[in-house]
């Protein structure tokens, strides 16, 4: 245990950062023409809108929690006087209510995209095993809620912000920090550190894209290439 | 190019060409590079011309400015997760084949087995198709749906749905490779573009995210979304043969020999400001004014500069476009309030005046008859080629009438009667010319292509030895086998009971 403990989450992450960093770059370089968002929109509207709108929010807004609430250093709260407890109360609430807007649109989603036939015959393995995928990474990380409300005191956040932070410090004892937090907790970070190693293999991979979308902001309406 | 309805007969050739050359692939089976419409009618897809509805082409802002109806740049952007001004597959079509087999396999009945159509995308039976893109052929249904054609507007329409007074024209479309196209301002990805040497539109398959925004963009609705590869598609005007000199495949399989290609010198810097013209109805003259004198030795002077090849320039003097656009104003651009500047224009079409004539119903208008007593009412040509301005399109009309009644004089009566030339401002040498290109057509007046000078942009001395001995397309492998990252092999077909690559025959 103390084994598979040290190898999920000291070296895997490193694995499946390597493997999401690598395959984006290579699947960029040779299969550009796979790179899409590949939106069923033109086949069946539905409730597209509500539930498309109300996934990508939340999961943004969840994807950016983490970055912010997992990476920025004790330090910078302590300075800003915000409390441990505060700090998990924040993180509790924002992620419960992003949590909740992401579960809400990925659930019409889900029923969109298996209950109409067009949608169905386009949908790909890859895209069951993503849908799956986050449906059951969501769902824990919305459990976890639960579990920390049985301690306020912020000590259990701590530890998993030690942890990522040793990570991507590269620190050696980064699963050290985490070895007795809940087990809901390292399923979690489980599902969500392969995420990112599926992330290249999927249709993931428009993530990339709709991040570079904003230099359209900066751009000449028209463009004109030489041939 | 330039598309003269006058000649269309709607037999749909250039469609199916193009379908067979273009469109006959996975994903892109609902979608037609080409299709002709009749006219009044709503169109492929439903009422692709009701812009308040699909939010295509530009607006001009009280400040002058213009932006995408859809939006500016932020509410693009924000309208990435889903797009509220996209055509569903049913406004097209819903793509289909039919169960062949069955008409062979039937146990034996009373009645004869049918073929039931069966949906390309999920492979079941359909109960019914529902639209098509010549759906409303030769007035095929009824008024009431018909009727909300936008060109009626200012039209008593009401008068033209009984029997005797009804009207149809055909409408061949295709991408209209606009000057100032609003899907490659869409595109927030960047993967639309204008070619800088012949000014064709095209979609960067490997930089199309399958962000949608073209497609709701495009007011002619003429850029596709392919739902199989998850990419726009539109039509390439046949690049490859232009290239060559040859003119695309819609332009030479037309029996009609309604199509012309030819050079158009225009000033780029002018684009702008010509699109962003305050009145919808000066569009028409401000898109003239973008045009430049291939005649005029300044211009040559400049355009020679520039590197424009000799070439080019021989083709824009005898471009049949210029003479039918600019010298004798015979031919629109369609819905230039778009504001698009689209490339694509047609000249309008004469329609039957023997039986109102001979019943003494005409206007006469010295010895021609009055345009304004056509069958097809002249509001509504304009409505679809000048944003209302009658008065171009009744000249246009009022030349082709006198071509006809100059050549008839000359012809029948072996007399030249030129009052009647003077009475529309031309030349007897200008209508001569006018009857060669329109009447005629032959096919060097109605093409007019300049092979493109590669050696410009590409040193094809490295090219030398270095393609054409491989398999596949000559310069890479060519293997269509699915990759790690879910490209799919090539050539799926839903057909039923047609093997798939790698799967056995079904006895």
């Amino acid at each position: 245990m103390p084994f598979l403990h040290a190898f999920l989450f000291g070296i895997y992450p490193y694995i499946a950062a390597t493997i999401f960093l690598l395959g984006s770059l290579f699947r960029f370089e040779r299969e550009q023409y796979t790179w899409k968002s590949d939106s069923s929109q033109l086949l069946y509207h539905g409730r597209i809108r509500a539930g498309s709108i109300l996934f990508h929010v939340g999961i943004l807004g969840l994807f950016l929690g983490h970055f912010v609430g997992l990476l920025t250093p004790v330090a910078v709260w302590d300075t800003l006087g915000v409390s441990h407890g505060l700090k998990q109360m924040i993180a509790m609430v924002a992620g419960g209510v992003m949590g909740a807007l992401c579960l809400t649109g990925l659930l019409i989603l889900l029923q969109r995209r298996l209950s109409e036939a067009r949608v169905a015959a386009v949908t790909t393995g890859g895209d069951k095993l993503l849908l799956a995928w986050l449906l059951v990474t969501l769902l824990l990380g919305l459990s976890t809620i639960a579990v920390s409300s049985g301690h306020l005191d912020g000590h259990v956040m701590l530890q998993l912000m030690s942890w990522a932070q040793h990570l991507v410090t590269f620190r050696g004892d980064a699963a050290g920090c985490i070895a007795d937090v809940p087990m809901i907790f390292k399923a979690h970070l489980f599902m969500g550190i392969t995420l990112f190693l599926i992330f290249p293999f999927t249709r993931l991979v428009h993530v990339w894209s709709g991040l570079a979308s904003v230099t359209y902001l900066g751009r000449t309406w028209q463009l004109v290439r030489p041939r | 190019m330039v598309l003269n309805l006058d000649k269309c007969i709607g037999c749909h050739t250039c469609s199916v060409t193009c379908k067979n050359v273009w469109t006959s692939r996975d994903g892109v089976e609902y979608a037609w590079f080409n299709n002709v419409e009749t006219k009044p009618g709503i169109g492929y897809p439903k009422e692709w011309e009701n812009q308040a509805k699909w939010k295509g082409g530009w607006i001009r802002d009280a400040d002058g400015k213009l932006r995408p109806r859809q939006g500016g740049k932020l509410q693009i952007l924000g309208n990435l997760f889903a797009n509220p001004n996209l055509p569903q597959i049913d406004d097209y079509y819903e793509p289909f084949t039919y169960d062949y087999e069955r008409l062979q396999n039937a146990p034996l009945s009373q009645t004869p087995p049918t073929a039931r159509p069966v949906s390309a995308i999920t492979g079941k039976k359909m109960d019914k198709i529902e639209w098509g893109p010549n759906w409303e052929d030769d007035l095929g249904g009824e008024f009431a749906s018909r009727g909300r054609d936008p060109l009626f507007e200012n039209v008593q329409k009401e008068m033209y749905a009984t029997f005797e007074n009804t009207f149809m024209m055909y409408l061949p479309r295709l991408c209209e490779h606009c000057l100032n196209p609003t899907c490659v301002a869409s595109c927030p990805s960047g993967s639309v573009y204008k070619r800088e040497d012949d000014g064709i539109v095209l979609v960067d398959q490997d930089k199309c995210r399958g962000w949608r925004m073209c497609i709701s963009g495009c007011p002619y609705k003429k850029i596709y979304y392919n739902w199989k590869s998850g990419k726009a598609e539109k039509c390439t005007f046949c690049f490859p043969r232009l290239e060559a000199g040859q003119p695309t495949v819609c332009s030479e399989t037309c029996v009609g020999r309604i199509r012309y290609l030819g050079v158009m010198l225009y000033d780029a810097d002018r684009i702008a400001e010509a699109a962003a013209t305050p009145r919808a109805g000066d569009l028409y003259q401000s898109q003239l004014n973008v045009f430049l004198d291939p005649h005029d030795p300044a211009v040559l002077d400049a355009a020679l500069q520039q590197g424009i090849p000799q070439s080019w320039l021989e083709a824009a003097r005898r471009s049949p476009v210029y003479k039918m656009a600019v010298e004798w104003k015979v031919a629109f651009p369609l819905h230039p309030e778009y504001r698009t500047l689209p490339m694509v224009w047609y000249v309008p079409p004469l329609s039957p005046i023997q039986s109102a004539a001979q019943a003494g119903h005409m206007g006469m208008n010295g010895i021609l008859p009055d345009v304004a007593s056509l069958r097809i009412p002249l509001r509504y040509l304009a409505n679809l080629l000048t944003a209302g301005d009658e008065l171009p399109v009744a000249r246009a009309l009022e030349r082709m009438l006198a071509m006809r009644a100059y050549k008839r004089s000359q012809t029948v009566h072996d007399a030249v009667d030129e009052s009647v030339l003077a009475q529309v401002g031309m030349t007897a040498a200008q209508v001569e010319d006018m009857y060669q290109t329109m009447a005629i057509a032959n096919y060097e007046d109605r093409f007019v292509v300049p092979s493109s000078h590669k050696e410009m942009v590409e040193d094809s001395f490295n090219e030398k030895g270095a393609c054409g001995f491989t398999f596949g397309n000559g310069c890479s492998g060519g293997v269509s086998s699915p990759t790690l990252f879910g490209r799919r092999p090539q050539g799926l077909s839903r057909a039923p009971g047609m093997a798939k690559p790698g799967e056995k025959e079904t006895p």
